[in-house]
């Protein structure tokens, strides 16, 4: 088999995308957006529990995508969990950069970070095939527009 | 079970001047010659954009280097020269199209704008109440300029829906068309299911209706004969990127005395007879519909591309696609857990189709890395993705260059595909 495609489709990452974990849909859900990835169709919805102290007490998700970008959904509603806000924000920026970024390592992450990106370098893989960063981001970028108040995120 | 090695190509038809040689037409291409990944090139994508083979590439190579100037403007010799070989174009596409005139063929960027153009000139006389009908089955190219009409007029959109095998109920169109319907606007073939509508019947009871009919041939004429005056449409529209010529240029086919009736759709030089101030004429069909300079070496390339399929043979062509349809549906199918959409008996050299439970963009990535292209995704078709209840599909396309031992690396990749989603 191919590498870099061994590479892509993780055994984690297939596990997610069979089995996503928090699709579902909270009823105290107090933002939600979706996300739509124009160029294939795959729209997920993310729905945050924010509490009043900022913190995301709940994340959960559904939707419909490829194994990337339901993988990377389920992952990140494992991550979120407990983060504040402005944590959130963060590990998108870096989350971000280990998608996009040749050579982005634990060591160039917030300190912070670092225990969920290394969860998250199994998603890494899509460096490797530009159209795919867009799967892997989706559901990131539903959950940035959510904090920020909007109710909807397109990959373009 | 046939195989690569068992399967003949299909005689040619009786009009082609000699037997098909897919090796031979294959060496036209020099694209084909290349890798992917480390693989050969096996592209399986024509209905998105087909490759051009090196008659074209060097006929606007040769207009470029030699010729090139304006068209309709210089007094010199260049303009004079590029202008009559340009207008020759409208000639070769009128003699393809089996049209009564070259005055019929208006030049387009492609089958959107030229569906644009008549949702907009033809469309300017509609008004609320009125009905369009349309089918489950198009391209976005023939549903939204439709919606902005009904946007802008208030007209009403109907829509034939599609059979579960993917053909075009017929009843069911019938039974549309009333005293409101002012035009049909519908697919000759469908990019998604391959479907070929029945085009002559479709546009015999519209004409019993006393309505003209707008036929999306994007996907139709590359597959075979088209002949407008055989199936009485009133307007054809087709590009020339997916008929082995380049982007940029396709055709509007309208009958003359449609065409005379329809004001101006977009303003400009090129389409006017005498402008001022006070008042501005314009030009007689089909200039009056080509504003500002139009794609020159593209009509020239779009011109070499019809005579290279012409010179094969559209029937020989034909015959071999449906060789490769016959051979890749039974391939394909043997791929356990693939399900193809659209099975009508009437139907073009395409397959879409999906793997179990494994999504399109999962599959296309991955054959990609054996150097296999397809298109995946909602090909430009959601409602009709709707319909079938599937966010995707994958799509093999065929053109007059594929081979059945491209099929078998298809089915190949797909193997990996599973093997991979275990």
């Amino acid at each position: 088999m191919d590498p870099l495609l061994r590479d892509l489709y993780q055994e984690v990452i297939l596990d997610h995308g069979k089995h996503p974990r928090n699709l579902r849909h909270p009823a105290a859900a107090n933002r939600q957006a979706r996300g739509y990835n124009p160029l294939c169709g795959d729209q997920v919805t993310i729905y945050l529990v924010c509490d009043a102290a900022g913190r995301i007490a709940d994340v959960a998700f559904e939707g419909k995508g490829c194994a990337i970008s339901i993988a990377s959904a389920s992952m990140m509603t494992e991550v979120l969990r407990g983060k504040t806000e402005a944590e959130a924000r963060r590990l998108f920026d870096d989350f971000h950069r280990l998608c996009t970024e040749n050579g982005f390592t634990l060591e160039d992450a917030s300190a912070e970070d670092r225990d969920a990106l290394e969860r998250l370098q199994v998603l890494s893989g899509v460096r490797e095939f530009p159209v795919r960063v867009k799967c892997a981001t989706l559901a990131w970028h539903a959950m940035h527009s959510a904090l920020e108040g909007g109710d909807q995120a397109t990959t373009e | 079970m046939a195989t690569a090695e068992t399967l003949t190509t299909p005689a040619a038809g009786s009009n082609s001047v000699q037997a098909f040689d897919v090796a031979r037409v294959r060496a036209d291409f020099p694209i084909l010659r290349q890798h992917v990944h480390g693989k050969p090139l096996v592209y399986l994508d024509s209905g998105a954009s087909a490759q051009k083979p090196r008659q074209v590439l060097e006929a606007m190579d040769e207009v470029l280097t030699t010729c090139y100037a304006n068209v309709h403007r210089g007094a010199y010799y260049f303009s004079q020269h590029l202008t009559d070989r340009y207008e020759g174009v409208r000639t070769t596409v009128a003699r393809f199209l089996n049209a009564a005139s070259d005055q019929e063929i208006v030049f387009t960027r492609n089958v959107t704008e030229a569906i644009n153009l008549v949702a907009h000139s033809f469309g300017s006389r509609l008004a609320a109440g009125d009905e369009v009908i349309i089918s489950e089955m198009e391209h976005h190219a023939n549903i939204v300029p439709w919606q902005l009409l009904r946007d802008r007029a208030g007209i009403t959109l109907k829509v034939v829906p599609v059979a579960d095998d993917g053909s075009f109920l017929l009843d069911e169109y019938e039974s549309m068309l009333g005293p409101k319907t002012r035009l049909v606007a519908l697919t000759h073939t469908s990019n998604v299911l391959g479907t070929v509508t029945p085009m002559k019947e479709i546009i015999r009871l519209a004409h019993k209706a006393g309505v003209p009919v707008l036929v999306d041939g994007a996907q139709a004429v590359v597959h075979g004969k088209v002949d407008v005056r055989d199936l009485d449409a009133d307007f054809y529209a087709f590009t020339g990127h997916k008929l082995y010529g380049p982007t940029a240029i396709g055709v509007l086919y309208g009958k003359a005395e449609l065409l005379k009736q329809m004001p101006p759709f977009l303003g400009g030089g090129d389409m006017i007879r005498s402008v001022s101030f006070a008042e501005t004429t314009y030009a007689d069909p089909p200039h009056r519909f080509e504003a500002g300079t139009p794609p020159i070496v593209e009509a020239i390339g779009l011109g070499a591309a019809i005579d290279y399929v012409t010179a094969i043979g559209q029937d020989a062509i034909a015959a071999h696609e449906a060789g490769l349809l016959a051979y890749a549906t039974e391939r394909l199918s043997q791929v356990e857990g693939l399900r193809i959409y659209g099975t009508a008996k009437e139907k073009a050299a395409i397959i879409s189709f999906t793997l179990d439970d494994i999504h399109a963009h999962d599959i296309g990535t991955i054959v990609d890395r054996e150097g296999v292209a397809i298109r995946v995704g909602h090909h430009c078709a959601q409602p009709l993705m709707a319909r079938f209840g599937v966010a995707a599909t994958a799509r093999a396309s065929m053109g007059l260059y594929n081979t059945p031992a491209e099929i078998d690396a298809l089915a190949r990749a797909l193997e990996k595909v599973k093997e991979l989603f275990g």
